[in-house]
């Protein structure tokens, strides 16, 4: 069933692994609304993998499915080639699945550092006397997990605003914090829900950077959910195209962009 | 001038960790430690202890506790003072039931046993949120001031229903009793408030403190990244348990000496210490001694200046303090709702600048 094994190379020459995630025949109800129907897709390791469709298709459900903030009423998700149970969100987060929000979810009374620290909590093991005590354990892996947070900030160049309260950033800033913090727990799929949402075009230009630069730099597998179709098409390897809870269109962005349902679909079609 | 950063570098991220940034921050608080344990002992006498001294101590300890459960957790509790005579009960009966144990390990004990109760009475905390959590704590406090006074067992089946400290020694000196001299008792609360302090101070800057503060600014998101939220917020009620305890305990043991638990641990007290940590700052270890000191200390300092400068009689003395008390709460809620902490924190940050502020 997953051909874990098999990849393809892109255009640009990267090279793109097995099967990292695969969604079977996910079908997700809220009460008599489905949300999703029926809905398979996988994600490969180290794509760029996107999540389009206009409003209310479901995009954004089915990332909460991913993440483990929804559980699907029907369907399986396949983690790393075994069936994954229905989890709580902070196990999948366990799991190596790091995401960021459409309206951002920082921690606003924190510092910008604490809040990419706590990206850290996966790694971060040391028990509560441990840390009553601070020295010896605690201090040392405050120590260490500080090193690759800062390499993160450095990243995504935001060593100035290492000590400022998050509640004085502006927006496009924030954005970037977010995606420090969902970066800082080294994850093995980077889910970014409209990472680009309310930008103007020259934030746009940056947050794309930083997301290709990601990927290339750590081969990080990457979903995510856009409506700018330009950076959509610019940055994925695959796309996904959803349509009322339902799969339209699933290739390369050259396939998507000629394939005829996803055209109806946002242009719309004449009714006879 | 002196408070400053220029040209204090850190090197090392353990430097750039510590509590005290700034080096003229960290001489001042080894001077107060200093002046704390070496100096005041020997100058103070039984008023100082008594009005001034144990009851900022006690609170602080308090204070923090309830700091850590509110301030950095988020979770509002009106259970403080049902808590603390659960400190102060677990106390008394291991006092009189292991007179051969010290009083030290006692105390520490009861706090560990207060711990366990709070974390029982947060299990609520997995299901509601803000106010509707502060009722169900209140039912906390209700049922164990009700608990203590309607099963004789945990007075000792004593016939006036209070509970009175036998006399503990430690290390040859009385601590607890009639014989009591007031620098012990300074000494040893002053104990208990340093290592109660520390902890907390180690526990909020570590990723415990920010499990927790990531639980109180945005539940879901935390829930996302990966803090379980079952454990955060049960850990918080139990370290707050555990702070509160070590107070209620010593408040009854060698504050007070006697203690009568719906006089004491009523409901006055759940809501003095929740405005100490308010009007402290929440979110602040600094803040809770703010505030305890405040509520502390007003009205000692109003009574010398109305009766004792102004020699006005006592008892429209007492009345005029609980307004000018009360005033004094709101005025500095409205000129600043974030608590003494930030005022000291924006303090700090003009003296940065200071004198040259461009």
């Amino acid at each position: 069933m997953l051909d874990a094994s098999e990849g393809y190379t892109t255009e640009d020459g990267r090279k793109i692994g097995g099967v990292v995630m695969e969604m079977k025949n996910i079908t997700l109800r809220f009460g008599g609304v489905v949300a999703i129907k029926d809905i398979s897709f996988d994600i490969r390791q180290g794509e760029i993998r996107a999540i389009i469709g206009p409003n209310g298709a479901g995009k954004s459900s089915m990332l909460n499915v991913i993440s483990g903030f929804y559980n699907p009423q029907e369907g399986e998700v396949y983690y790393q080639g075994t069936l994954r149970p229905p989890m709580k969100p902070y196990q999948v987060a366990q799991q190596g699945i790091a995401r960021t929000f459409q309206n951002i979810a920082l921690f606003e009374g924190m510092s910008v550092l604490d809040n990419v620290m706590t990206g850290r909590i996966r790694q971060m093991k040391a028990g509560p006397f441990a840390q009553a005590l601070w020295k010896g354990k605690a201090e040392r892996e405050e120590v260490e997990n500080r090193a690759v947070v800062e390499k993160v900030i450095d990243f995504l160049e935001i060593q100035a605003i290492r000590k400022t309260p998050v509640s004085r950033l502006p927006y496009g800033l924030k954005k970037r914090v977010e995606l420090a913090r969902a970066l800082a727990s080294e994850p093995s799929i980077l889910l970014l829900d409209e990472p680009m949402a309310g930008m103007n075009v020259e934030e746009k230009e940056d947050m794309s950077r930083f997301i290709l630069d990601v990927n290339d730099e750590f081969g990080t597998t990457i979903a995510l959910i856009e409506h700018d179709m330009g950076v959509v098409m610019d940055l994925s390897d695959r796309v996904v195209v959803m349509d009322y809870g339902q799969k339209i269109g699933d290739g390369t962005p050259d396939e998507v962009r000629n394939n005829q349902a996803v055209i109806d679909a946002y242009l719309g079609v004449a009714h006879d | 001038m002196f408070y400053r950063e220029a040209g204090d570098f850190k090197t090392s991220y353990s430097e750039d960790n510590q509590t005290f940034p700034i080096k003229f921050d960290r001489w001042r608080y080894y001077f107060v430690l200093l002046v704390a344990f070496a100096v005041v002992p020997f100058i103070i006498n039984d008023y100082w202890v008594n009005a001034v001294f144990l009851p900022f101590l006690i609170y602080s300890i308090a204070a923090i506790g309830l700091n850590i459960l509110v301030g950095y957790c988020g979770q509002v509790s009106l259970g403080t003072g049902g808590f603390m005579a659960v400190g102060a009960y677990a106390c008394y009966k291991l006092m009189t039931g292991f007179p051969e144990v010290s009083i030290f390990i006692h105390i520490i004990l009861s706090g560990g046993i207060t711990a366990m109760v709070c974390v029982a009475f947060g299990l609520p905390s997995l299901r509601i949120k803000g106010f509707y959590l502060a009722v169900a704590t209140l039912a906390a406090q209700f049922f164990l001031v009700w608990l203590f006074n309607k099963v004789a067992w945990f007075y000792n089946y004593s016939a006036s229903g209070q509970i009175n400290a036998p006399e503990r020694t430690v290390l040859g000196t009385p601590i607890t009793g009639a014989q009591t001299e007031p620098w012990a008792a300074y000494l040893f609360c002053l104990v208990f408030v340093v290592i109660c302090a520390v902890i907390a101070r180690n526990l909020t800057r570590g990723m415990q403190g920010r499990k927790w503060m990531a639980i109180r600014d945005m539940d879901i998101a935390a829930e996302i990244i990966g803090v379980n939220p079952l454990r955060a917020k049960l850990s918080a009620f139990a370290v707050s348990g555990f702070f509160v305890g070590i107070s209620g305990a010593l408040f009854f043991s060698v504050y007070l000496g006697a203690v009568e638990v719906g006089e004491v641990f009523g409901i006055t007290k759940s809501f003095l210490v929740l405005f100490m940590v308010i009007i402290g700052g929440l979110g602040s270890i600094f803040g809770s001694f703010a505030g305890a000191a405040f509520l502390v200390l007003l009205p000692v300092l109003l009574k010398n200046v109305l009766v004792g400068t102004l020699g006005w009689p006592t008892d429209l003395a007492a009345h005029l303090e609980f307004m000018i008390v009360g005033a004094l709460i709101v005025v500095f809620l409205i000129a600043e709702p974030h608590g003494l902490a930030q005022l000291w924190r924006v303090a700090k940050e003009k003296l940065r600048l200071w004198p040259f502020p461009h």
